[in-house]
């Protein structure tokens, strides 16, 4: 088996999420390669170079890679990965958008999502909003997959000494091109990554009241994300939204607070070791998956929980 | 010019589907269905994209049963202009439902085509990249904001960071996010002239592509229930579970 895992970084460091899909690759088995795409981003590929069961990094520093548009990227992928048998990446909106189109210029079908490896060809995945999950096998000379990263416990990312091969050519398709982006900046933990999340839904009313969960964040060192209500109504940035069709999170707690629950909300954050709920209405669902469920109005219960912590 | 719309009949987003005793699948008998709610966004998009003159015309697809013409037949009450039904019992997947979109794309030559970003039923979000990488055209996904202008499309992209817009040039195909629009509901008069308009049928075959599925569903199993919580009286009560219970502040 050999393996190509795709990293995820931002030109200067390599992305946590990339541990976590590493660690699904020791699950398959084989020899690790890592590709690193991008530009000016050789201390990634040196990054990559140290994690624990890496064998090799391969690094494509180019300007066609700057921004990792997918028609670019898929083409490097499907070049370099038709010698391996994986080809894995993280199930993040950049996996996402490359990783399908680089399965269909291999011809081979994709596994979306896997949240554990059976064997080398059989994984797992939550289909439906996570309501049922699917065992799949995959017949395809090269598999390609996205992982979720709170499935998989990241490895270590000291330890190895892979070398760094630098690629020569680069593709530059020539029909797209990077206009700009607008980043949220936060000094906050990451959603994905974070040990705690504080999330807020349409019960929160607006987007000042979010000041409330920034500040209760603070001091247990959390994270804060939303469900699609309170990201539709425009109280926070759509990069904030958790559930089946937004980021999934699996922290140790995860305070839902004014959230009914949501089958596609749940599908974003029952991984979760341990959920709270604050919530006014009794019969919310969001009380059937929550270990602690206090029904409160969250204009008292907020203030109240952070003058207590 | 022509945008074509390839759209998903699945099981209504409001119902929490239960798996087969037998765990082959889930089970869909007597359970609602409609158009996945992603396709409901780009079938609003194309729509209005027509009414500001952008669009000409507006072709909506689907790959399925017979009964998935009943979404075709909304798409058609929302401003869909005709529609293809891709008619198969096949379950198929979006390797081979891209190559169907693609036989189709080069036979209908649309300027734009709008999907979906993921079906809500086997949560793949596969299908546009394929359709985009097989037709050679570049895609936008996860778009929170379209503008077609002078032979480019300029597309905002929710990404995990944040928004990102990339520029295209057309032909190119778009996938949806949920802040793209909000879909309009159809009118009884639209409803009645939708079932006077075009609907075609074709086979895969026709099409020149097999739907044989390359990835094997082996089992389908229920997701490990949570234990049930309980409900504490107080947020001094709440405080002290969390420490000294849970232990996780
Ligand atoms: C295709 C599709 C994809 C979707 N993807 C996602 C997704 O990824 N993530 C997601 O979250 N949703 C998603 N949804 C939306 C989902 O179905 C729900 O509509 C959404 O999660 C509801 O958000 P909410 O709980 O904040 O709002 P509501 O359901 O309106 O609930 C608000 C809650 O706040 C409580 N409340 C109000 N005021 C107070 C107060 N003062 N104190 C305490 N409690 C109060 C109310 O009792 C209520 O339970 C998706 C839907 C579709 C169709
Ligand atoms: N059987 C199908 N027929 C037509 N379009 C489809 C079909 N399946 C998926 N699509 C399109 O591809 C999008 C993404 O689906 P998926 O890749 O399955 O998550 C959907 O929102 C549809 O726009």
């Amino acid at each position: 088996m050999s393996i190509l895992v795709y990293a995820e970084h931002d030109n200067a460091t390599l992305k946590g999420v990339t541990l976590n899909v590493i660690a699904a690759a020791q699950a398959i088995g084989g020899d690790i390669t890592v590709l690193v795409a991008g530009e000016g981003c050789a201390a990634v590929a040196d990054e990559a170079a140290k994690v624990a069961g890496v064998s090799k990094v391969l690094l494509a520093d180019n300007a066609a890679y700057t921004h990792q548009l997918a028609e670019n990227v898929a083409a490097l992928v499907a070049e370099v990965g038709k010698d391996y048998t994986h080809i894995l990446a993280a199930a993040t909106t950049s996996g996402k958008n490359f990783a399908p189109r680089a399965a269909a210029l291999l011809d081979v079908g994709m596994i979306s999502e896997i949240s554990s490896v059976e064997s080398a060809d059989t994984f797992k995945r939550p289909i439906y909003a996570g309501n049922a999950i699917a065992t799949v096998q995959s017949s395809d000379a090269i598999k390609v997959i996205t992982v979720r990263g709170t499935s998989f416990d990241a490895v270590a990312a000291e330890g190895g000494s892979a070398g760094v091969e630098t690629l020569g050519s680069a593709t530059d398709a020539g029909i797209s091109s990077f206009v700009g982006e607008e980043l949220a900046k936060s000094d906050r933990p990451d959603l994905t990554a974070a040990k705690v999340v504080i999330s807020g839904g349409r019960g929160m009313q607006n987007g000042d009241n979010f000041e409330m969960l920034y500040t209760l964040a603070d001091k247990l060192g959390a994270a804060v994300g939303a469900s699609r209500a309170a990201v539709d109504a425009g109280f926070v940035p759509n990069d904030m939204q958790v559930g089946q069709t937004g980021k999934i999170v699996a922290p140790e707690l995860y305070i839902a607070i004014g959230i009914s629950g949501a089958i596609q909300h749940l599908a974003g954050m029952k991984d979760s070791k341990v959920i709270v709920a604050i919530n006014k209405d009794e019969e919310a669902p969001i009380f059937q998956v929550a270990d602690y469920g206090l029904v409160a109005d969250l204009f008292d219960a907020v203030p109240a929980l952070q003058s207590q912590l | 010019m022509k945008v074509l719309v390839p759209i998903k009949r699945v099981v209504d987003y409001n119902v929490k589907v239960r798996v087969k005793a037998d765990q082959s699948d889930v089970d869909l008998a007597n359970v609602k269905m409609a158009m996945n709610p992603f396709c409901e966004i780009a079938v609003e998009e194309a729509v209005r994209l027509k009414e500001k003159g952008v669009a000409t015309e507006i072709v909506v697809v689907t790959v399925g049963t017979k009964a998935a013409q009943e979404q075709l037949r909304t798409a058609m009450a929302l401003g869909a202009d005709r529609a293809i039904l891709v008619e198969t019992d096949e379950a198929a997947q979006p390797l081979g439902i891209a190559k169907a979109l693609k036989a189709l794309v080069d036979k209908e030559q649309p300027q734009l085509v709008i999907l979906g970003k993921q079906a809500i039923d086997g949560d793949n979000n596969q299908t546009g990249q394929m359709l985009a990488a097989l037709a050679g055209m570049p895609q936008g996904t996860f778009a929170s904001e379209v503008n077609v202008a002078e032979g480019k499309v300029k597309v905002t992209r929710e990404i995990d960071g944040g928004l990102q817009t990339v520029e295209l040039n057309l032909p190119a195909v778009v996938t949806t996010d949920l802040r793209l629009n909000e879909p309009r509901y159809a009118s009884l008069p639209n409803i009645m002239k939708a079932k006077k308009k075009p609907l075609d049928t074709v086979s895969p075959a026709d099409l020149g592509v097999d739907l044989t599925p390359g990835i094997k569903t082996l089992k389908v199993e229920p997701p490990a229930e949570r234990q049930a919580g309980i409900k504490v009286a107080s947020v001094e009560e709440l405080v002290d579970k969390l420490k000294n219970e849970a232990k996780v502040i």
